[in-house]
């Protein structure tokens, strides 16, 4: 078991002929995503690394039964293909694309949540379930098959984490980079639910980081519904105030979202909150024995 | 993106959002025609920084004469202020705003922001204009008003009648007033990308109007593109040179106070780097993500803008590769040390794509100065253990 991916997800790109969908398709595929399509407006008819290019989501729905799109397209472009996939009845989009406007990323939010399909960024690494399918830009090597899920809003502390697991022998169910822009996909609760759900995920890992509440809400989440041990780590505990550190999010303003309030918050709970991102690996091992 | 609050009213002025007038002015000479082309008896002279707090820094006065215009322009060009959103270092004053004055009867507080929880833009008014917001936020959160607009069905009347109602304005014609202020501030903050909109204070006047007497406004980054006019509005002056440097080569640059110069891919592990530093008893001197398409000039050029900062005793290069491939960055500070002069420790850790070939290139390039760190916490360690010499 795992969430929300597996061997048997049928996956197209939308921008799948461009550059970046092209070369990170093909790393998927060779991972053992079953990739059964793309799309690339105009291009429809075509064959790209050996699978149809269809002109709509559609159109590509309809001959492949794919239930996950993966989007690379360009930031101006993505809140369109979002409700491209949402309309077609695509059930998960990854949202890989970094620097959509935020005011469309809230359009594209309301039309998925309408259309009842997840998404997952965008501004993220994607989600992988160890050893059965990536959807995303994540080195693969390092997630190896174990029995810790995780998710992070910062992709190379995601990739940082799991290799941490891995180090110390355990290894991942699943992994799901959420990304850190003002609107997002899913977010912590909705996976620490699936992961608490999920039979083979035994503990949790959640990388955080300052600004916005989601890992407030996630702690309160946590004190009702999760039972499985869970190991957070916050970013930006030495980010000057009013800086701005890459992501939009990770702003802090006032007192509100601070690195500190969200240890104490999770710690406050039950979580093993982490000061250092190099012991993630040691106080995994520490909470499943 | 940031812009100055003349720049903002010129936009609230566009949307048909009531200020009063004013001019620019980069010399006292200029502050002086424009007080006497706005006329009247009373002015304000206004420093025009990217910062809050500017009255209470003395950079806001009040002028009753031509004479005191000049002055006060005089004083305000050319002064450093500090306020509790510049830093102790301050901000060069290089425009002053000639206002005409107001006669104020109330001060009230309008902002528009995203509201993240509820994902769309939420109104935020008060009836404690001209105070510092988050001290009301936390002493006396019930004297904001927040109104989320949901950007699919836009302004309603029921936004109006929570906000007027809730602003306690019992008369028809200012309910009306203020009603249709708010819409056009939502209005003009959607058609142009803004990340937030604030007016502190917004006042009423002696003839019951209602007027932006200040105005800040920031925008989302990502939706410049579309916005030819506000991209013009950006001030270079009032960023960061070397952040701004950074940011012509793909990186993300902030200077800080510490010993340690980082260089990490990703804003969440260059975050967890600095905190993993600060853990071990040292001091980051600066946050720098080399972003996803680093390469060896790129690199280089990350090296030459750390090692600008003299506090710098050790650089910390900690990379997982993903898409940054770590074979280039190794060659990217081979590079670095032959272009610059590269006279600290220089800690090495790297992991991820094409990490084995990196440790060769390095190893083979005998640099010396250069030590390896096996994972990230040896390697913060032996960075903290370097900067202490």
């Amino acid at each position: 078991m795992s969430i929300l991916v597996n061997k048997d997800t049928k996956v197209i790109v939308q921008g799948f002929t461009g550059k970046e969908g092209s070369f990170h398709a093909e790393q998927c595929m060779d991972y053992g995503t079953q990739i059964v399509g793309g799309v690339t407006p105009g291009k429809g008819g075509q064959t790209h690394l050996g699978k149809p290019v269809f002109n709509t989501v559609k159109d590509a729905v309809a001959m492949t039964d794919a239930t996950v799109s993966m989007i690379f397209v360009p930031p101006a472009f993505v809140a369109d293909a979002v409700m491209e996939a949402a309309t077609a009845g695509i059930e998960l989009a990854v949202i890989i694309t970094e620097g959509a406007p935020v005011r469309d990323m809230q359009a594209a939010k309301a039309c998925a949540t309408k259309n009842g399909m997840k998404t997952i960024g965008p501004n993220c690494p994607g989600v992988i379930t160890a050893d059965e399918c990536k959807i995303g830009i994540m080195p693969g090597m390092i997630f190896k098959k174990g029995n810790v899920g995780l998710i992070s809003k910062s992709g190379t502390l995601t990739y940082e984490g799991a290799n941490q697991v891995c180090n110390e022998g355990f290894g991942i169910t699943t992994a799901v980079g959420i990304g850190g822009d003002p609107i997002i996909g899913l977010s912590y609760i909705e996976l620490l639910q699936m992961f608490q759900e999920d039979p083979e995920t035994e503990a949790i890992v959640m990388i955080g980081e300052i600004g916005g509440d989601l890992e407030i809400q996630a702690a309160r989440y946590i004190k009702e519904n999760i039972t499985k041990p869970v190991v957070a780590f916050i970013a930006g505990q030495t980010a000057p105030e009013g800086k701005r550190m890459g992501h939009a999010g990770a702003i802090i303003s006032g007192s509100a979202g601070t690195a500190k309030e969200k240890m104490d918050a999770l710690e406050a709970v039950g979580v093993k909150v982490v000061i250092s991102p190099a012991e993630i690996g040691k106080a995994v091992k520490e909470v499943l024995s | 993106m940031n812009i100055h609050e003349y720049q903002a009213k010129q936009i609230f002025q566009k949307y048909g959002v009531p200020t009063p007038r004013g001019i620019i002015a980069n010399t006292p000479a200029q502050a002086v025609t424009n007080a006497q082309e706005l006329g009247g008896s009373v002015w304000v002279v206004k420093a025009q920084i990217h910062a809050g707090g500017r009255g209470l820094g003395g950079g806001v006065k009040l002028a009753k004469s031509i004479d005191e215009v000049r002055e006060l322009a005089t004083e305000i060009l050319g002064m450093t202020l500090v306020t509790h959103q510049t830093g102790s270092e301050g901000k060069l004053v290089q425009k002053v705003y000639i206002e005409e004055g107001a006669a104020i009867v109330d001060e009230l507080y309008l902002s528009v922001v995203l509201d993240r929880a509820a994902e769309m833009p939420i109104i935020m008014a008060s009836t404690e204009g001209g105070m510092d917001i988050e001290t009301v936020a936390h002493d006396t959160p019930e004297k904001i008003i927040k109104i989320a607009v949901d950007p699919a069905y836009g302004f309603q009347g029921y936004h109006g009648r929570e906000l007027v109602f809730g602003l306690g304005i019992t008369d028809k014609a200012e309910q009306k007033k203020m009603i249709a202020f708010a819409s056009k501030v939502y209005k003009l903050y959607m058609e142009n990308d803004a990340e937030m909109i604030e007016i502190n204070p917004l006042i009423k006047t002696e003839s019951g109007d209602f007027m932006a007497l200040d105005g800040k406004m920031g925008f989302d980054d990502s939706a410049l593109g579309r916005h030819p006019d506000i991209e013009d509005m950006r001030d270079i002056s009032e960023e960061d040179s070397d952040e701004r440097e950074a940011s012509q080569y793909g990186l993300s640059y902030i200077a800080l106070d510490g010993e340690i110069g980082c260089m990490v891919n990703g804003a969440g592990l260059a975050m967890g780097t600095m905190d993993t530093i600060n853990y071990m008893g040292g001091t980051p001197a600066n946050f720098l993500d080399v972003g996803g398409s680093a390469n060896a000039e790129t690199v280089a050029k990350g090296f030459e803008i750390i090692l600008k900062n003299p506090k710098v005793k050790a650089i910390f290069v900690n990379i997982f590769g993903g898409i940054v491939r770590c074979d280039r960055i190794a060659n990217g500070i081979i590079e670095a040390t032959k272009i610059t002069d590269v006279n600290v420790p220089v800690i090495v850790r790297l992991d991820g794509t094409n990490a084995p070939e990196a440790a060769e290139i390095l190893k083979n390039a005998n640099i010396a100065n250069l030590i390896v760190g096996d994972d990230l916490g040896d390697g913060a360690a032996k960075a903290v253990a370097a900067a202490k010499g």
